[in-house]
């Protein structure tokens, strides 16, 4: 078995912190782990990937292009950016709640339609799961919570290989003591969401 | 500053600190344990992606782990001091990004004649595909041109034990040792085993030998020597070294290093790889007798072709007629990092993975998102002013290496020319004197301590007319906000004064400097013109701190911009001068996004009406 994640999103929006909990959840699952993060001058509101790879006899931090099995999109705009990192069978989990580039805010770009970004993906992908992760964390709390949110929907997910429990576990693992509780409300209504 | 179990992405300092058990760690954090495994006392660094991690750990816990850790003013300095550390019997350990070894490249090339009496590690980290470099370059070579040994890992388990491995290597030497990384090994995140702490050796004694330490021509040339005679020894060691191994079998041999090991190892069947973890000097026995009777050889390396033309040195020395494949055949890019699906270069000399068909890139058409400067990045401000200063002037904005850079995006579009640290100022004086363009450099206050000093007192001394913007932000921002020269220490137990930049440049003679607010753009504006005109020097200190340094221990008021839509006229003029990404076009409304804005007020100092308010 050999499984890989790649997470797309915005710097600032915890995809880091998600591949660690993703990450950690998977080698106290006994699996090998090898991952690749973005770091420095990308992090400054530009595009960011983080990919998570687990399995037997997985050494590279990196997947081929089209190999994804899962597509984690925290963002909608980023995630149909990113499609050909999987193929017509992967999974794509997308939030739908936008972060709007610097140049769309400014009246210089214009965003696409949200619903444009979803019809985009299921011409070409049958297992695409929305979900509002932002809406979902301010309910739970704080829009911070958002990655929390999505790790939760990723353990609902048909075939994903890494239990609930032990994602729970790895996140509780890796969020400061303060909030605590609310990454795990975020993380079961994320869950819940996409389990319905 | 950090304090140690404070969380930064990914990891709980103190983790690392811990006795013993499995842990999920990135590539630098694995090399820190490295340290804290081999005892090392000593370590120095200028800040540079993809090494910074390394630095903002140690900056956390090197005073618990009893090793001394200082970020230097520069690449050139941090390899001094460790150099010293590492004369002395300690362990040092000395760290930045590619480019700041051409900076440290001179002390390291004479340093090798000496030699240390400790062990001494070199870290080079190179940044293929340039994710936050201005170049690509590739410092294996560095290995070669100083006659030093070299240590390529190709895991973070691997960058962990190689910091071990590397150290017996120097010892047994007596030579620094280059640790040479890639950005997907100090960035990639892997199970790292923990092994036995070693209490590091913290103060040592220099014994003084005359003809090693002291490189007159006459010993020097003694030193030569001893060099060649050490680099010698090194190549024995290489050729029985466990970090150069063969793993497989088949008649296709495969010779890789550092990441592109693991791509090979998992995407390639059928052949027999030999894995060089001790890069130079190569094991030329090991390497003749694993090319020896195979049908063919393929080279899988970043880069230059650094392992291949020196593989094919060694088959044409031995005689051995086998066919080498790689870069110069053409089956393998030169140019930006390697991935799996690079090997498909090699498919049809090897039996490579097939990797899925992807899906289509989508229609939709998608807005761009490149990195852009913060929300009331003050860098922001000061940009807004000096083009506004400059109007119809014919300048050439000589910009350097910092979160400045991203000035070069629109609306700003304030960088011509950007080569290396300190290099604006440096280029400026030299636009001055060429052209009859008049040059406006940039810098970031760690960049003026790094290597500003010397192009502002060239065009003192040679008289050049040039602006020199100093964007004193309170950090080195770009790389993760590492303390410098002008903020001051205040770590390991050892706290020192903040240098006075404005004292400084007035101590060297400038005659017109001033310090500007840059949330206040009129008034930056009016000085930026006063400068423009000045015959002579001028310098420009902009300070104001990083929001994002502020946000990070706690001291940012909460404040927020407002725009009173009954005065606002809509003419866009803050969009279009200060583009902060908390302001946001609604049709043709102005409005502030609350999440973002850290009611720095910038927007409403160009604001014509006064339509822009901040709240508390």
């Amino acid at each position: 078995m050999k499984y890989t994640i790649q997470i797309v999103g915005v710097g600032g929006q915890g995809v880091l912190m998600a591949s660690m909990v993703l990450g950690t959840a998977a080698m106290n699952a006994g699996y090998n782990v090898a991952m690749s993060e973005v770091h420095g001058m990308a992090q400054r509101g530009g595009s960011v990937l983080s990919t998570v790879r687990f399995g037997d006899n997985v050494i590279s931090p990196l997947e081929a292009t089209g190999s994804a099995d899962l597509i984690m999109g925290f963002e909608p705009a980023e995630t149909v950016r990113n499609l050909p990192l999987g193929n017509r069978d992967s999974s794509v989990l997308m939030n739908l709640d936008p972060v709007l580039p610097s140049m769309v805010a400014a009246g210089f770009e214009s965003y696409p339609d949200i619903d444009a970004l979803v019809a985009s993906v299921k011409k070409v992908n049958a297992n695409l799961v929305t979900i509002d992760a932002t809406k979902l964390a301010m309910e739970a709390g704080k829009a911070v919570a958002a990655n929390a949110v999505m790790i939760g929907a990723v353990a609902a997910m048909k075939d994903f290989p890494l239990k609930k429990e032990d994602l729970l576990e790895a996140l509780k693992s890796k969020v400061p003591e303060k909030f605590l509780d609310l990454n795990v409300r975020a993380f079961e209504l994320g869950f819940k969401t996409v389990k319905n | 500053m950090f304090k140690t179990g404070q969380w930064i992405p990914g990891i709980i300092m103190s983790e690392l600190l811990q006795k013993d058990g499995k842990h999920l760690l990135l590539g630098n954090e694995a090399i820190v344990r490295g340290l804290l495994e081999a005892g090392t006392g000593f370590a120095s660094t200028y800040p540079g992606t993809p090494s910074s991690e390394i630095g903002n750990i140690l900056e956390g816990i090197s005073a618990d782990a009893g090793m001394y850790f200082e970020f230097s003013t520069n690449e050139k300095v941090a390899m001094e001091t460790s150099a010293a550390a590492a004369s002395s019997g300690l362990r040092s350990f000395v760290f930045m990004k590619h480019v700041g070894l051409n900076v440290a490249a001179d002390p390291m090339m004479t340093l090798a004649y000496s030699g240390v009496t400790g062990g001494m590690l070199i870290l080079s980290a190179d940044d293929p595909s340039a994710h936050s470099s201005q170049n690509e370059q590739d410092n294996r070579y560095y290995s070669l041109l100083g006659l030093l040994p070299m240590v390529e890992p190709s895991t973070p388990a691997e960058a962990k034990d190689m910091v071990l491995e590397a150290y017996a290597i120097s010892e047994e030497t007596t030579l620094p040792v280059i640790y040479r990384t890639t950005t997907r090994v100090n960035h990639a995140r892997g199970v790292v085993e923990f092994g036995d702490r070693t209490e590091p050796k913290s103060k040592g004694h220099f014994n003084k030998d005359v003809v090693r330490f002291v490189n007159i021509p006459a010993h020097a040339r003694i030193n030569r020597k001893r060099l060649l005679e050490l680099y010698a020894k090194a190549k024995e060691l290489s050729e029985e070294s466990p970090l150069n191994f063969v793993d497989g079998s088949g008649d296709v041999g495969i010779i890789t290093s550092g990441v592109s090991y693991t791509y090979v190892k998992e995407f390639v069947k059928g052949a027999s790889i030999l894995k060089l973890g001790f890069t130079n000097p190569l094991p030329e026995k090991k390497i003749a007798d694993f090319v020896r009777g195979k049908k063919q050889i393929i080279v899988v390396e970043e880069l230059e072709p650094f392992l291949e033309d020196q593989v094919l040195r060694i088959c044409a020395q031995n005689s051995i007629n086998v066919p080498v494949y790689g870069k110069r055949s053409g089956h393998l890019p030169y140019a930006w990092e390697f991935n799996p699906n690079t090997l498909e270069g090699i498919s049809d000399l090897v039996d490579v993975a097939r990797f899925r068909e992807s899906m289509p890139a989508s229609q939709v058409k998608l807005p761009s998102r490149p990195p852009t400067l913060c929300a009331g990045c003050p860098h922001r401000g000061m940009y807004a002013a000096t083009k506004k200063a400059v109007g119809g002037r014919d300048v050439i904005y000589c910009s350097d290496i910092g979160c400045y850079t991203l000035g070069v995006a629109p609306p700003f579009q304030a960088a011509d020319f950007i080569i290396c640290m300190g290099g604006g100022a440096g280029a400026a004086g030299g636009f001055a004197q060429a052209t009859d363009q008049q040059p406006i450099a940039f810098m970031g206050d760690s960049t003026f301590f790094h290597a500003g000093i010397p192009p502002m007192v060239n065009a003192l001394f040679n008289n050049h007319k040039i602006v020199m913007v100093i964007l004193d932000n309170r950090t080195t921002a770009m790389t993760g906000h590492q303390p410098n020269p002008g903020t001051g220490r205040e770590f390991g137990g050892i706290k020192t004064e903040p240098l006075d930049i404005e004292k400084l440049v007035r101590g060297v003679g400038v005659k017109f400097v001033k310090t500007v607010n840059p949330y206040d753009v009129p008034g930056a504006t009016k000085v930026m013109k006063e400068a423009l005109e000045f015959d002579g020097v001028a310098v420009v200190i902009s300070k104001c701190p990083c929001p994002l340094e502020l946000k990070k221990h706690k001291m940012l008021e909460t404040k927020r911009c407002e725009v009173d839509q009954d005065k606002c006229i809509q003419c866009h003029i803050c969009l279009k001068t200060i583009a902060c990404p908390a302001l946001v076009k609604r049709d043709d409304r102005v409005e502030v996004d609350p999440t973002q804005c850290i009611g720095c007020g910038m927007c409403g100092s160009v604001c014509p009406r006064g339509a822009i308010e901040v709240r508390r």
